[in-house]
């Protein structure tokens, strides 16, 4: 471990939810270079100043937990790394290359980022399957039999391989989630944005889509989530970003923002979730 | 009774109506490629393309289809030397197609558009996340959306081209129902009730069905989310 001030220790998770040897090893082969880094993001809706100054670097395997009142501009910022939202100043590095602004090398990247949304958003014209085999298809030019066979594999392991020829409008939001995950998982790639993957769905589902989030954290993915799960960010979270009125006030252990946080905002936030 | 049989026996009103059909047809086929190409175009990330597509839709959404159709004959065949065939009839008919084309595509550029409107920004979103480019987006979950999405704006705009046929008469089309129903008026002033009722009757029995299908089909192919 060469990168105790971005990458905790592992002896602080009770439930065992940690991969240190995929982590430690990815540092190992490029101890300076994050995953994804933003430097000095800035971004406006019209007056409203939505990310002040963000500056961020999330290292390969590692998994991060974005938290915040609602309009903190947590969301704009996940939408930010792969350019669903642009940006007005500063810059965003994926794996050690600039975001670009159009065109071929834009879809390039994107390809590398996966992204799973709020209100899930899989293709309604096209089945559970022919979800997940598309962008593989189509993007990367995989053979039709190859991206079935991984699209089937993907899907039973998120537990919903026995839907796959139905309509996303015949799962339940849970199952969709998670054909929505394994839709971004089939494009391998090397870093996953979650945006507040829980949000949409009832209780009873919520805990179907972050088990699967769970393991994915624990086979080394690296993640960005964003959300509102405080159980979630405690287990799986390696660090907290803590953001309110689109600054980062806070970045630390779960341990650490949980039980000493710092900002009066910070104290603030958690006083209302503990609450009730 | 004897009056009716014997307005069929002196002009064939059938294939007067087959005409329209025809002009029909063509012009559906050639203005809903147009009309995809347009939409497109609109919603395009290339700024001048979703110009142009947009001053097209505004032009001949606009323009009276008597104008077009009275210029495709003195203008792009009188003055311009277009011709598509040394037959007159051959002609004016596909000069017909042409103007109803044009005019049509503009209305199934609008009605896909509504088409898209039905389907969330969420399903654009995904796409492009995954890397899908443009044309890929496009083809492959924007597009097939809206069109069923816009099959009941599609019907309307198929049956306001069967009625607009009949401005054919415009373009020198003499075969075609309004011509036809012109003639049968100078000859025979005294059946006009008669006259009018076969063709408003004849209309009706071509229109209904389409209006049937489109609300089976809009309901059929609704896309469930």
């Amino acid at each position: 471990m060469t990168n105790h001030a971005t990458t905790p220790e592992d002896t602080r998770n009770p439930e065992g939810i940690r991969r240190s040897p995929s982590s430690a090893g990815a540092q190992a082969q490029s101890p300076e270079r994050p995953l994804v880094e933003l430097r000095h993001v800035e971004k406006h809706f019209g007056d409203l100043h939505v990310l002040k100054d963000i500056n961020l670097s999330v290292n390969k395997g590692e998994v991060l937990v974005v938290l915040g009142p609602s309009g903190s501009g947590k969301s704009t910022m996940c939408r930010t790394i792969n350019r669903l939202e642009t940006i007005d100043s500063g810059d965003i590095l994926i794996d050690g290359t600039p975001l670009p602004q159009e065109g071929r090398e834009l879809t390039r990247l994107r390809a590398e980022v996966g992204m799973v949304f709020q209100q899930f958003n899989l293709f309604a014209n096209k089945t559970i399957i022919d979800n997940v085999m598309l962008a593989p298809i189509k993007v990367r030019k995989m053979p039709r039999q190859q991206a079935h066979d991984e699209a089937m594999e993907l899907l039973a392991r998120v537990g919903v391989d026995s839907q796959a020829s139905k309509y996303p409008a015949q799962l339940s939001g849970g199952q969709q989630q998670r054909v929505a995950i394994a839709r971004a998982l089939a494009m391998h790639p090397k870093v996953m944005l979650f945006d507040e993957p829980t949000s949409a769905l009832d209780p009873e589902m919520v805990n179907e889509v972050l088990d699967v989030m769970l393991k994915l954290a624990a086979e080394g993915m690296t993640m960005i989530c964003v959300t509102h799960e405080m159980g979630f960010a405690r287990k799986a979270a390696d660090r907290i970003v803590f953001m309110a009125d689109g600054q980062i006030l806070e970045t630390g252990t779960p341990d650490e923002f949980f039980d000493h946080p710092k900002t009066e905002r910070a104290k603030d936030f958690l006083s209302k979730i503990i609450d009730h | 009774m004897d009056d009716f049989l014997s307005l069929f026996r002196e002009y064939n009103i059938p294939a007067a109506f087959w005409v329209n059909i025809q002009l029909t047809f063509w012009a559906a086929v050639i203005s809903l490629v147009l009309g995809v190409i347009l939409v497109m175009m609109r919603i395009s990330p290339i700024s001048s393309l979703r110009g142009f597509a947009t001053a097209y839709v505004e032009f001949f959404k606009n323009m009276p289809l008597t104008i077009i159709m009275v210029f495709m004959v003195l203008g792009m065949f009188g003055q311009l030397k277009l011709s598509f065939s040394d037959n007159f009839d051959i002609n004016f008919f596909w000069l017909a197609v042409t103007g109803l084309a044009l005019y049509t595509a503009s209305f199934v550029c609008e009605s896909l558009r509504s088409g898209i409107n039905t389907v969330p920004l969420g399903q654009a979103e995904a796409c492009r996340a995954l890397g899908l480019n443009f044309w890929q987006s496009a083809s492959q979950v924007i597009l097939p959306q809206a069109f069923r999405g816009s099959v009941a704006p599609m019907g309307n705009t198929l049956i306001a081209l069967l009625k607009n046929s009949t401005v054919a008469a415009a373009a020198s089309v003499t075969t075609e129902t309004s011509s036809v129903m012109s003639d049968m008026i100078e000859f025979h002033a005294s059946q006009i009730l008669q006259i009018f009722f076969i063709f408003a009757l004849g209309y009706v029995i071509l229109i209904i069905p389409i209006g049937l299908l489109t609300t089976y089909l809009s309901n059929r192919l609704a896309v469930r989310r």
